[in-house]
């Protein structure tokens, strides 16, 4: 059974029922949970839901030892360049200390975050921070477009037994969409065709999902079949799944909010031609944000970031061009 | 409310006992710099001076209570019984080591003895040992959380966001400040706001509204009183408090740091080798707390010479075992390097 859901919602959906189903499981974070009226604070007490003063070291370290002795931390963030301040925790901490004991302790916890939020938040607050993430072995990153995989991949995140990157996008927040009722767990590293098509591959994260469907629709009607795949988590990274796209459509466009060297666009494209490289019968192609910092004003904002007019224009360049000598 | 180990006759031989077991292990760890160059790689730190702050704080815990330090974590384990053999072999990148070769001396981890595990980035563990009080909390173990960390720590934003959020939530924590008066190479002259107004670290209790005390980290008996009393505290749901134990690091830092293929080694003291310090450095020694507690076990009737002396042969004996154990270990295969990365 499916019930219309926000997206928002249905993250919010999955942490309750795992914190339900797991008394391990807590969540703290800035400014939440501040009055006894807190549903949250309600159903699960003043013990497992805290509200944590401004300091992401403290609070991200914190989720590091308490995950290191038994619990399930949530730490909720609310920004991912919030983790910033805590880089240490993030990148040298949570995903070494198990390496780094010989496999005789585990980490699991969740940072969670929103991200991407184009609307108006300018240089320091509205930026995909996921690149620097990707590559440090022993952390999972996931970051849902849709409201079924925002719940699915909460799920997922809560048991996985590894310290896992949880990213919203912002703009999706209030989007509505079916979501499986009851335990719905979607395992990390298993990325969705989103549409089926054979003429061009589109991979695309979160917001871009949507910019890539829409684009993919405005390509069908000019004749254009354009599958679009969503890899959901980038560590673990499908590329099995795009990999076996492009080896059916030939052509690739990688669409990523991120700027360009720090986009996960650009590690996906050096796996593919590495591994798929032959299968391209033109050059892939990458849409990413502009190598800016996010501008406060809307045009401006606008034009840094990638739009449905890029990605289709990206998917006709690549449908014109033969790879030279491939 | 737990009950307090009584100071027995047995139990002060056994600190006495503990703290030579340490002192001997970080003397053959420094000594195998020199007979055998070049088995320990990267960077090792001693904590020789801190074995009366060390032993006089494990020796209020309860059977459950957890140890949690920083890098400079040789000396927790010894005390909690985890095995020399195996932090030896660590030490030196063996198989047979506590961490399978994958941490060695500033990483070392051995949950099932009561030590989550450690981190090489000074003060980041103190937030570690503050979630570990969180979940003794929520799951109301009865557990305090002991938490070592030097004075150099207590300039990381982690020391100050870890005490506030410890004093908000009410944790069950004492965070124990080691002033070994160096923060690396730099003297705590050059670095501490508190020191250079004359004024004792633990005065940085203060701005969290908890209690801090300053006790002389070289006499176990003080640091067992102040020690214990925060842990009573804490187990009884009052919160966390700041112990500041001082006294001195008696090697430096840590081994000099080489580039292959000059062998590792460990050089004299930064008070002497950095500022000329000679006398400092030799009062230091003089204030040596193993010789001291020892004296003062005799004085008490407590120890005979012929004890010490014997406990001072088991010790001798047990790490030479564990140096001839590390040794005689293989090293790990390369292709297990892929282990461990994801649970």
């Amino acid at each position: 059974m499916a019930r219309e859901m926000m997206y928002g919602e249905a993250i919010a959906t999955a942490m309750i029922e795992e914190m339900q189903r797991d008394s391990n499981v807590v969540l703290y974070g800035q400014n939440l949970a501040m009055t006894e009226r807190d549903p949250m604070l309600r159903k699960f007490g003043k013990q497992r839901v805290r509200i944590a003063p401004i300091s992401e070291t403290a609070e991200m370290g914190v989720a590091v030892g308490a995950a290191l002795t038994g619990l399930r931390p949530i730490v909720e963030l609310w920004m991912s360049e919030f983790m910033l301040v805590a880089f240490d925790e993030l990148i040298n901490e949570a995903p070494r200390l198990r390496y780094m004991s010989g496999g005789q302790v585990k980490v699991p916890l969740v940072f969670k975050a929103g991200y991407g939020f184009a609307a108006g938040w300018a240089g320091q607050h509205s930026n995909c921070v996921y690149h620097s993430m990707m590559g440090i072995p022993g952390l999972k990153i996931a970051l849902p477009s849709t409201p079924a995989d925002a719940k699915g991949l909460m799920a997922a995140a809560i048991r996985d037994d590894n310290p896992v990157v949880y990213l919203h996008h912002y703009m999706l927040t209030l989007d509505k969409g079916p979501v499986p009722e009851g335990e719905f767990v979607i395992p990390f590293g298993v990325g969705d065709i989103k549409r089926e098509g054979t003429d061009v591959t589109i991979v695309a994260t979160g917001w871009m999902v949507k910019k890539s469907l829409a684009a993919a629709e405005l390509l069908a009607k000019q004749g254009i079949s354009a599958e679009v795949i969503d890899p959901r988590t980038l560590a673990p990274l499908d590329t099995k799944t795009i990999i076996k796209s492009v080896q059916k459509t030939g052509r690739l466009v990688l669409v990523d909010q991120a700027t360009r060297h720090a986009s996960a666009a650009a590690i996906i494209a050096a796996e593919v031609a590495e591994h798929g490289g032959k299968a391209l019968r033109a050059p892939l192609k990458m849409v990413t944000a502009l190598d800016t910092s996010i501008p406060f004003s809307e045009p401006l904002e606008n034009f840094v970031l990638p739009s449905e007019e890029k990605i289709v224009s990206a998917v006709k360049s690549v449908m014109a061009r033969q790879a030279a000598g491939v | 409310m737990a009950k307090k180990k009584a100071l027995t006759k047995d139990r002060l031989v056994w600190m006495y006992k503990q703290m030579v077991r340490i002192r001997e292990f970080e003397e053959r760890v420094k000594r195998t710099f020199v007979e055998h160059p070049g088995v320990i790689r990267g960077h090792t730190h001693l904590g020789d001076g801190a074995e009366a702050t060390i032993v006089g704080s494990l020796a209020t815990r309860d059977d459950d209570d957890l140890a949690m330090p920083s890098y400079r974590c040789h000396g927790y384990p010894l005390v909690l019984g985890t095995s020399p053999r195996k932090m030896m072999a660590e030490i030196y990148g063996r198989k047979d080591g506590l961490c399978g070769g994958f941490g060695g001396s500033m990483h070392l981890a051995d949950p099932e003895h009561h030590f989550p595990g450690t981190s090489g980035i000074i003060g980041q563990a103190i937030t570690h040992a503050t979630g570990a009080a969180l979940t003794a909390q929520v799951k109301a173990t009865g557990q305090v959380i002991y938490c070592f960390f030097g004075d150099g720590s207590t300039k990381q934003g982690a020391f100050f966001e870890s005490l506030n959020l410890a004093a908000v939530w009410n944790l069950p924590i004492v965070y124990i400040l080691e002033n070994n008066h160096y923060q690396a190479y730099t003297h705590i002259s050059l670095e501490g706001a508190n020191y250079r107004a004359g004024d004792p670290l633990s005065q940085k209790a203060q701005a969290f509204s908890i209690p801090g005390v300053t006790v002389d980290g070289t006499d176990p008996l003080r640091v067992y009183a102040a020690v214990g009393k925060a842990a009573d505290r804490a187990r009884s749901g009052k919160g966390p408090s700041l112990i500041e134990a001082k006294f001195y690091r008696l090697s430096a830092h840590g081994n000099a740091i080489t580039v292959p293929p000059v062998p590792t080694q460990f050089p004299e003291h930064e008070a002497v080798e950095v500022y000329g310090k000679k006398k400092e450095f030799a009062d230091a020694k003089k204030n040596d707390p193993i010789p001291r507690f020892r004296a003062a076990l005799i004085r008490k009737g407590v120890l005979r010479n012929t004890d010490a002396q014997r406990i001072e042969a088991e010790a001798h004996a047990e790490m030479e075992d564990a140096v001839q154990f590390a040794l005689a270990s293989p090293k790990p295969a390369g292709e297990e390097a892929v282990k461990y990365v994801y649970a």
